[in-house]
């Protein structure tokens, strides 16, 4: 379905560009494309930032009349389409495997971190009011099935005061691949040498307990109608639904509830370990610094280091820069954190490294 | 050669290509569905559809929790939909008036339009926890049944049972509609026959009129087999999506078409692409043997009817 829906795309570009009478030198394609009304550049992939990249296209487009059509089809999806070539750019919530990058037609691929996410821990214990407080180590062995009540000791170690009640704890978690679970389990791998070992980090798991919900509205939807219940989901999903989140402690020891300000702050907290040559596929999970939110993680923008069209290079790029600096601004009211100013401007600094390359 | 022979054969040689594009299409995909499963079926060997693995991190697959499911589901959505729309069905046909017969009809056809989505939705919303609480409590401590395999374990809403339920209702206009309009077709003189001879009006439909009508209603308990097997968005939304096989009908389940469903849009290492592509290549297979076991029922019934 995707592929055919992709050829017709591209057969309707091809009639766009037939039509026009006068090739105008060797970028002919891309110039009739603009001059018919047709689309600048295509991109595809994670369905997390769309809402942001949708905002980010439209004020774009308003501002320098360039036209970008992206397909919130997954970052699955987004790797095999930048992998193939047909799309300009991809985007994912999960960093490419060195197998991913091999192979990819278009040689070496460049990960553009462009805003943060982070994901909330979400639960339904009957009597609690205040945010409940749960280390890394409890989230491990909840999600493992080692820890089945809500009175557990652990539990109540790091909720002094709280009346927790004698309920069984009812696990759920995402049952399409997602990279939510690639964020949540990856911290969870961070935190537990076990979980790590199995089930491990990736976009779809073995889960050893519990139920699979589709999207997050499944998981809050399962969670919400069960009492005893805990799951996961992105936080924008729970604070535009005010769901109850827990607070978790952190690498410093404080225990931080997720927001913008906390995901910024995980950023940032990594940020200055970087190595100056960093590719940027890196992990902020259960990152050390004052206030930073544990499961927080980067979204990335796909492209090639090597591109062949010069014109279209130039149209990408600078829709990033300006992603990167007033786009933004626009990041914290959809409930995105914004990158820290010291990896926005390292990242930018790296898109000149962008050298387009003719095809032969 | 004059033009209407020209126009004949041109005509001929039409239709006879739009007759060949269907069976094309079919070898065509079912080609292709083989050919991208094939990585995983060749790793693990036939194995690959009664082992119960599905590790995507690690890249051990198998199959049998899906497989289970999928048959599991559809076998208790007819068994409970069979006796409701078949009743349904006689009902209409033999003894409701004539003004009740057609709005009756029109609204359970009606229940085939409702997109599988809304199904979906209605299950988390309404069915899952009325089966939560009260069902389920029901069947467990009232009836003293939690004991038992097929009813045991914690009561979460999300089953095997709310898919079964979900797609009962989502089959029922289909086979309420066959076997109605199978039962229509059975001639009146058998019944005045039967009739004639001193039969009551349940001896008449017993012996005259469902002996005649067999073949079509198994025809269309299959049909709605066939429906119940491949359905996948009102499924995934109900049946916790859980790789598990278990007895008990309160235990979450997985289904081939909402395992596909749910997996394929972020898959991107090869062997997890290529078993879920197995995994399709098996509900296929598993279809196809559907519908074959139906044709050799419906043509073997039809033929004792006619011996």
């Amino acid at each position: 379905m995707k592929a055919l829906y992709v050829g017709f795309l591209g057969a309707a570009m091809l009639a766009s560009c037939g039509g026009d009478s006068k090739p105008a030198g060797s970028d002919s394609g891309s110039a009739a494309q603009h001059a018919s009304g047709g689309v600048d550049l295509n991109g595809a992939g994670a369905t997390f930032p769309n809402p942001l990249y949708s905002r980010w296209i439209t004020d774009y487009a308003a501002k320098s009349g360039v036209k970008i059509n992206y397909q919130a089809i997954g970052s699955g999806g987004g790797i095999r389409q930048l992998q193939e070539g047909t799309v300009d750019f991809g985007a994912s919530d999960a960093p490419m495997t060195d197998d991913d990058i091999a192979k990819a037609k278009g040689g070496a691929v460049m990960h553009v971190p462009m805003v943060l996410g982070a994901v909330a821990v979400t639960y339904n214990v009957p009597g609690i009011t205040a945010p409940l407080r749960l280390t890394g180590d409890v989230v491990a062995d909840i999600f493992a099935g080692h820890i089945v009540k809500w009175n557990d000791g652990r539990i109540v170690a790091t909720n002094p005061g709280v009346s927790l009640p004698d309920k069984a704890i009812l696990v759920v978690h995402r049952s399409d691949g997602s990279g939510t679970t690639f964020i949540f389990s990856d911290y969870l791998s961070a935190v537990s040498a076990a979980w790590a070992k199995a089930p491990g980090k990736g976009k779809e798991l073995q889960w050893p307990v519990g139920l699979g919900g589709k999207g997050n509205d499944g998981v809050a939807g399962q969670v919400k109608g069960t009492p005893g219940a805990i799951g996961y989901v992105e936080l924008a999903y729970a604070k535009q639904n005010a769901l109850p989140v827990a607070a978790l402690k952190n690498a410093n020891g404080d225990f931080v509830t997720p927001s913008v300000e906390s995901a910024t702050a995980a950023a940032a907290g990594v940020a200055a370990k970087l190595p100056a040559n960093t590719d940027y596929r890196v992990s902020i999970a259960n990152a050390p610094g004052a206030g930073a939110y544990p499961i927080s993680s980067m979204t990335w923008i796909l492209l090639y280091r090597t591109p062949t069209d010069a014109v279209k290079s130039k149209k990408l790029t600078d829709f990033l820069r300006w992603a990167l600096t007033d786009g933004q601004k626009s990041a914290a009211a959809l409930d995105y954190a914004p990158l820290p100013a010291a990896i926005a401007s390292a990242v930018l600094a790296r898109l000149d490294s962008i050298t387009p390359s003719p095809a032969k | 050669m004059n033009t209407a022979d020209a126009g004949d054969r041109a005509y001929r040689v039409t239709v006879a290509a739009m007759a060949m594009v269907v069976p094309l299409l079919l070898l065509l995909v079912s080609v292709e569905v083989v050919r991208a499963g094939w990585p995983a079926l060749h790793r693990f060997g036939i194995a690959f559809f009664t082992r119960s693995a599905w590790d995507a991190v690690n890249g051990d697959f198998g199959a049998a929790p899906a497989v289970y499911g999928t048959i599991v589901s559809s076998i208790l959505a007819l068994v409970l939909a069979t006796p409701l729309a078949v009743g349904s069905a006689l009902f209409l046909s033999e003894f409701a008036p004539r003004w009740l017969q057609q709005p009756v009809a029109f609204l359970v056809d009606l229940l085939a339009a409702i997109p599988s989505v809304v199904y979906g939705l209605w299950g988390i919303l309404v069915l899952i926890p009325w089966l939560r609480e009260t069902v389920m409590p029901f069947l467990a401590d009232t009836l003293k049944l939690g004991n038992t395999p097929l009813f045991s374990g914690p009561a979460y809403g999300n089953s095997m049972l709310a898919a079964g339920i979900i797609l009962a209702i989502m089959i029922l206009p289909y086979i309420a509609a066959v076997t109605r309009e199978v039962l229509l077709a059975v001639p009146r003189s058998q019944r005045e026959a039967a009739l004639a001879l001193g039969a009551t009006r349940w001896e008449m439909i017993r012996d005259a009129v469902l002996p005649h009508a067999r073949s079509g209603i198994i025809g269309g308990i299959i049909l709605g087999l066939g429906r119940a097997l491949g359905e996948t968005m009102a499924v995934t939304m109900v049946i916790g999506n859980t790789h598990e096989i278990s007895a008990s009908l309160f235990s979450p389940g997985y289904t081939m078409a909402s395992q596909i469903a749910n997996e394929f849009s972020e898959a991107t290492n090869d062997m997890h692409i290529s078993a879920l592509m197995a995994v399709g290549a098996g509900l296929f297979a598993i279809t196809l043997v559907v519908n074959l076991l139906a044709r050799w029922l419906v043509s073997r019934v039809a033929g004792e009817r006619t011996a």
